[in-house]
């Protein structure tokens, strides 16, 4: 993939971003390697601190594609709030803290094999399809008014729906988790 | 910056989170590579935003992120009442249902 990657690049007519690129790669290696982390450590809490880095990592992408505003409610959404939820979560179901029982269920050699295959799907798929596409290079930040016309104009209704959905999932994970 | 450097980095992050989600025992872990998989969907949204210079991929991947976070408080709940129910959050005790 890299190998044809590059020789892409050398075919390009567009100048090419080195620095965006030196940045996207070093992103991408923490991201990968991160992920990795999470579905295979022994320690829950450890899994968590390395979905940290991944979620960072997705923001730091939205960053380079001009996205701010949905970078910055990544921050504050993901990292601010759904991972003091899931360390409040292994805190209040006392998850084995260290690596004494087996992390994996005995099929993870067939776990590995599917995510295997359906990685080499995807990726002949795009490959095949997106091989030539480009980000713009001239990429101006998207503007948070621009955005914020189009959650407020054209998707209204879905953003109120979002929010009764959300009022909703409130009601029920107290009515789930209530103690009686 | 190809469009496919995101892409296949988003394939690579989907395909981790569907391991998680098939491989591990603990529940909270689940709902940890449920999240590796939301996120890659965001940054295809987003990635496919900025090429089509349409602004509603933003917009789609802002619900996404809001979605998440409600599935992550009730499936947490869900956790939460197993683990108060079997003692354990390991879901292969969890086969009440199994025939």
């Amino acid at each position: 993939m890299i190998g044809a990657l590059l020789a892409a690049t050398q075919n390009a007519d567009a100048p090419v971003l080195v620095a965006q690129n030196i940045a996207f790669g070093i992103i991408a290696t923490l991201m990968i390697v991160s992920a990795v982390r999470v579905v295979t450590a022994a320690n829950v809490v450890h899994a968590a601190a390395f979905l940290v880095v991944v979620l960072a990592g997705v923001a730091a992408l939205f960053i380079l594609l001009g996205a701010e505003f949905v970078a910055i409610t990544q921050v504050l959404v993901y990292i601010g709030a759904i991972v003091v939820l899931f360390l409040f979560g292994i805190m209040l179901t006392r998850a084995p803290m260290e690596g004494t029982e087996a992390p994996s269920r005995d099929n993870w050699a067939m776990a590995g094999l599917s995510g295997f295959v359906l990685l080499v799907l995807l990726g002949y798929t795009l490959w095949d399809g997106f091989g030539r596409d480009k980000i713009p290079a001239d990429l101006q930040p998207t503007s948070t008014g621009a955005l914020s016309d189009a959650i407020f104009g054209q998707y209204l209704v879905p953003f109120e729906v979002v929010s009764l959905l959300l009022l909703a999932a409130l009601v029920g994970a107290i009515v789930i988790a209530r103690r009686d | 910056m190809f469009l496919n450097q995101f892409l296949m980095l988003a394939a690579a992050l989907f395909c981790i989170g569907v391991y998680g989600v098939i491989a591990r025992k603990n529940g909270v872990m689940v709902l940890m590579s449920i999240e590796l998989i939301l996120n890659a969907v965001n940054i295809n949204l987003v990635a496919f935003s900025t090429v089509n210079g349409a602004i509603s991929g933003q917009v789609f991947a802002l619900f996404v992120i809001a979605v998440a976070a409600a599935e992550v408080g009730v499936g947490l709940a869900i956790v939460l009442a197993i683990f108060r129910n079997y003692k354990t959050v390991d879901l292969d005790q969890v086969d009440l249902m199994k025939g």
